[in-house]
């Protein structure tokens, strides 16, 4: 459950983000794969080299598309409707793998916000990030 | 047995090299009691868990923090021999403690991201060198990791 503060808190934080999404995004899944290499296995169809451009503009649309959803947290199911039946019937991604992406996601957070991806934030963000993940798979069956 | 590349061990005892005990081992510790604080159960003779503020002052945290991360040690000293350097830890995590082995995962991503908070910052900015914590790093310190989870959830039965 995310309390009042902490649907701030990320709202905050994403808004911050967007404008070095594409950076955050390449850097969170340049990480996906390097640790789970079975993740790269959805990828095959593009170039996911180190600073490639199909990277940096896949990594900033998964980025914008969990900011956009920041921005109103209770209309989740809602935001990402389009985005589900992608990931359902077109995609279709084992959403196991949303955890790993979600984890990558963290480091870079940590990494880029330092000192200030305290305890709190970090709740807050996993939180959101398991809830993300969840709404995405709902279509899957 | 584990197969460790040149790059993952020099990455592995490069960044232990680095690492506080004494700072990681708290920081990760109280993560995991605010993150998910189920965690908690295991714990309750530590005192105060009630707030954020209490967990991170507590110093049975901080002192059990140091000491798990500082089990790690062993770990990084025995590379090609963890599974056995760990068989009595498992099995006193699992006879004695009872600890849900699933905790040690938890504990083990709460202890990559406080590495990647301390060391990863210059990642996204040239101005601090060269950034410790790379993707390549994190994946050889993950590999590390699972390995030591793995280990302690072995002797479990």
């Amino acid at each position: 459950m995310l309390s009042k503060k902490e649907k701030d808190l990320i709202k905050e934080i994403w808004e911050r983000l967007t404008p070095v999404a594409a950076e955050i995004g390449a850097d969170a899944l340049l990480r996906m794969f390097a640790s789970y290499p079975g993740t790269k296995t959805y990828f095959s169809h593009l170039d996911i080299s180190p600073n490639s451009s199909h990277l940096l503009s896949h990594g900033k649309k998964i980025v914008l598309a969990i900011a956009e959803g920041a921005q109103d947290i209770s209309q989740l199911t809602v935001t990402l409707a389009p985005l589900q039946t992608l990931h359902a019937y077109q995609l279709r991604v084992d959403p196991r793998n949303f955890k790993l992406l979600s984890h990558s996601m963290l480091v870079s957070l940590a990494c880029y916000l330092g000192d200030e991806f305290t305890p709190v934030a970090h709740a807050a963000m996993d939180k959101y990030l398991s809830a993300f993940a969840a709404v995405l798979a709902e279509k899957y069956r | 047995m584990v197969e460790w590349t040149d790059a993952e061990r020099k990455a592995i005892i490069g960044l232990w090299g680095k690492i506080d005990v004494g700072e990681i081992g708290p920081q990760a510790l109280s993560r995991l009691l605010i993150v998910y604080p189920w965690g908690q159960r295991y714990f309750k003779a530590f005192g105060d868990l009630s707030t954020n503020a209490a967990i991170m002052g507590n110093p049975k945290v901080a002192q059990h923090g140091k000491t798990v991360m500082g089990g790690l040690e062993n770990a990084v000293k025995n590379l090609d021999n963890i599974k056995q350097t760990y068989a009595k830890l498992s099995a006193m995590h699992s006879e004695k403690l009872h600890v849900d082995p699933d905790n040690f995962r938890v504990l083990a991503e709460c202890i990559s991201l406080c590495v990647a908070a301390k060391f990863g910052p210059s990642v996204f900015t040239a101005e601090f060198g060269p950034s410790v914590f790379t993707a390549e790093v994190q994946e050889a310190w993950q590999k590390f990791l699972s390995v030591v989870v793995s280990a302690l959830g072995r002797q479990y039965h």
